[in-house]
This record gives C-alpha cells, structure tokens and sequence, in this order.
C-alpha cells in the first residue's frame, strides 16, 4: 500500500489526470442516467467542489484536495498558470466581429458588474452590523471577486478576519456562478457571443465564469473570458479607491 | 507540428501576461490587469494574420490547440477541487448572501443590457 501511496505522491499531475478522468466519468453516466446528458460538465464541477470541502475538512488546509498528499497534482492542474492557457486556446473559434459587435457593452458591463458586486456586499455587511467604512468596502470588494476582497484589506488595513470574509464572499459568489450559471442560462438568454461577453462583465469572476460558461455552452467560454480577466484588475482599482471613499461619505 | 499550437499560444500567454503585468504597475495594481485577455487578442489577431496572408494554421499545429481545448473542462473541474470551499461555507450568513445574492441580481442583469447592446447596434445601423 505504501507503494502505491509513493507513486501517486511522485506522480502527483498524473494522478491528478486519473482523478478527474473519473470524475468526468462518473458525472457523465450520472448526467444520462438522469436524462440532464448537458449537465455533465456541472455535475463534474460541483463534485469537484465536494472533493474540495472533504479535502478541506480532512487537511485544514486552504487548497481543498490539493492539500491531500496523494491529490497535490490536483493543485497543478487546477491551477491559475494551466487554467490561464486552456482559457485562452477557447480564443481558437472567436471571431473578430462578434467581438467588436459587443466591445462598449462588455465595458458598460464591466463597470455595472464591479458596482453591483460591491454594493450587494457592503448592504449585506452594513445590515450585519459592519459599521466601518474600511471593514464594508472589504466585504463588498469580497463581493467583486475573492482576489479584489483582501487587495482591498491589505490596501485599507483592516483585520485578517474582516479579510477572510472578504475572500469567503468571493469564493461563495464563484462556486454560486458556476453552479446557478447553467441553471439560468436559458432563461436569461445566455446563449451567443454578445450575452456571453456581458456575463462576462456582470460576474468577473474568472473561475465563476469558466465554470459557468463551460457547463452552459463551451463555445461561450472565450467570450466570457475575455471580458472577465479586466473585471479583478478593475475591481482592484475601483475597490480601494472610489468606492472606499462612497462608503465614508455615506456612513 | 502540434507543438507548434501549443508554442503559438504560450507565446501569446506570456506576452499577454507581461503586458498586463506592466498595465497594472501603470495602475498602481498588484498583478496583472487583464494579461490573459490580452493573450486572447494576440492570439485571435495572429490567427486572422495568417489567414490573411493566405497561410492558414496548419492542421497538425490546431491539432495541438485542439488538445488544450479538450482539456480545458478537466482543468475547470480540477481548479473546483481546489477551492477552499471549506472557508466559503464557514464565512457564514454574510458571505453566503453576499456572494449568491450578487451572483443571482447580476445574472439578471443580462437580459437587460442584452436589450441595450441591440438598440445601440440598431442605433447604429439606422445611420
């Protein structure tokens, strides 16, 4: 047994594949079995979150399975340098006029994205009893994505729990993106390149919308994509700033 | 050659990222603002390029970015199984409303500037 447990430690990217061949796997019979053969790449994504939460239970870690010795090329493979250069290989179908088509909403939806996010989380910390300004507009750049929440703390100086809730509210709203996404995704349209783009815009987060858009339509992805890597450095710029001094003229 | 395709589109990614990089110490941001937008830019530009000059992407070279594309959802899965879920569903009431109700307002949105995006475009084939 301990040789096999070496193996899988020395090998750790290639059990990190035979991991998720059989998640993708099971989640694909399940998906037929249950008649929904579209949601297999959701179904496969939210066992790969439960994987995360047992990961995160077992090791007390931060990485979810990662962390688990035997799993630690999950971290690889899951990780921002691969999920970066997939993304951008989905760029291989695009077209330049669909692009252009939707370029000034992408960017109106960029900004009405950064806001809302942030209002929606300095409102709900305001309604728990938040009355700092620094500590609400930490929560609310949480709100925008989980990078933009502790830029935000570092940049303000708030505590290191404010901080941590920051960082729960931005991976509380990607794992709710990627779940909800192709849930709703007929109904609000979500269904060509311009819709893609201001989803895009709207949620930011780039592994929400990764998730999101590959378990709704994997030829959306790039358009999303593409779009959503502005929406951290925005909320980075905005947060700090503009925001922080909204939220200290209003309380 | 396949790895031509995967050369192609390193190529783009690192200088996407140095550009964004660079964009975001210009900002005074962390980071980097945008790179892998910028990477998908570069790329589909470079790709249109060569069409034009009539020297399409060979078919072994999109073979090789075909691969990344195949993988691209079992990259997806593995970055979920690396999420500290753990901490988002701790974070309590505040950031569970506060990340599913921004998660739910903004996808309705959607529709709306969808609305919006088609009367600016008719605006402007009206000229």
């Amino acid at each position: 047994m301990t040789i096999l447990y070496d193996i899988l430690v020395k090998n750790g990217l290639i059990g990190a594949f035979l991991f998720v061949a059989v998640v993708m796997f099971v989640s694909d019979r399940f998906a037929k079995l249950i008649k929904q053969e579209r949601m297999s790449s959701a179904i496969a994504i939210v066992l790969g979150l439960v994987a995360a939460y047992i990961g995160g239970i077992y090791t007390g870690g931060k990485n979810g399975l990662s962390d688990v010795a035997i799993f630690s090329g999950i971290g690889l493979l899951g990780g921002s340098m691969l999920r970066d250069y997939t993304i951008i290989s989905t760029a291989f179908g695009v077209k330049m006029e669909n692009l252009k088509k939707a370029g000034i909403i992408g960017v109106i939806s960029l900004f009405i994205g950064v806001f809302f996010a942030f209002i929606v989380g300095a409102v709900i910390a305001y309604i728990f009893g938040y009355r700092d300004a620094a500590e609400v507009t930490t929560i609310g750049a949480g709100a925008v994505t989980f990078i933009v929440g502790p830029v935000t703390a570092t940049a303000l100086g708030v505590s290191s729990d404010v901080a941590a809730l920051s960082i729960a509210a931005g991976v509380v709203k990607s794992v709710a993106c990627m779940i909800v996404t192709p849930l709703i995704a007929k109904k609000i349209k979500l269904d060509n390149p311009t819709a893609a783009m201001i989803y895009g815009g709207i949620m930011g987060t780039t592994s929400g919308t990764a998730g999101g858009l590959a378990a709704t339509d994997p030829k959306l992805v790039p358009y999303g994509a593409m779009v959503a890597t502005f929406y951290t450095g925005l909320g980075s710029l905005l947060c700090p700033s503009v925001c922080y001094f909204l939220v200290k003229l209003i309380l | 050659m396949q790895i031509y395709g995967l050369g192609l589109l390193a190529f783009c990614m690192i200088v996407g990222s140095t550009i964004g990089v660079l964009l975001g110490k210009l900002a005074g941001v962390q980071g980097d603002v945008g790179g892998v937008g910028i990477a998908m830019f570069l790329f589909i530009f470079i790709l249109q390029y060569m069409e034009k000059k009539k020297k399409p992407l060979s078919e072994e070279a999109s073979k090789g970015i075909s691969f990344l594309n195949a993988i691209y959802i079992p990259v997806v899965v593995a970055m979920s199984a690396n999420q500290n879920v753990v901490s988002a569903l701790s974070g309590g009431a505040v950031a569970i409303l506060a990340g599913v109700i921004s998660v739910v307002g903004g996808l309705l949105f959607i529709p709306l500037l969808t609305k919006l995006e088609k009367k600016i475009s008719k605006g402007g084939d009206d000229q």
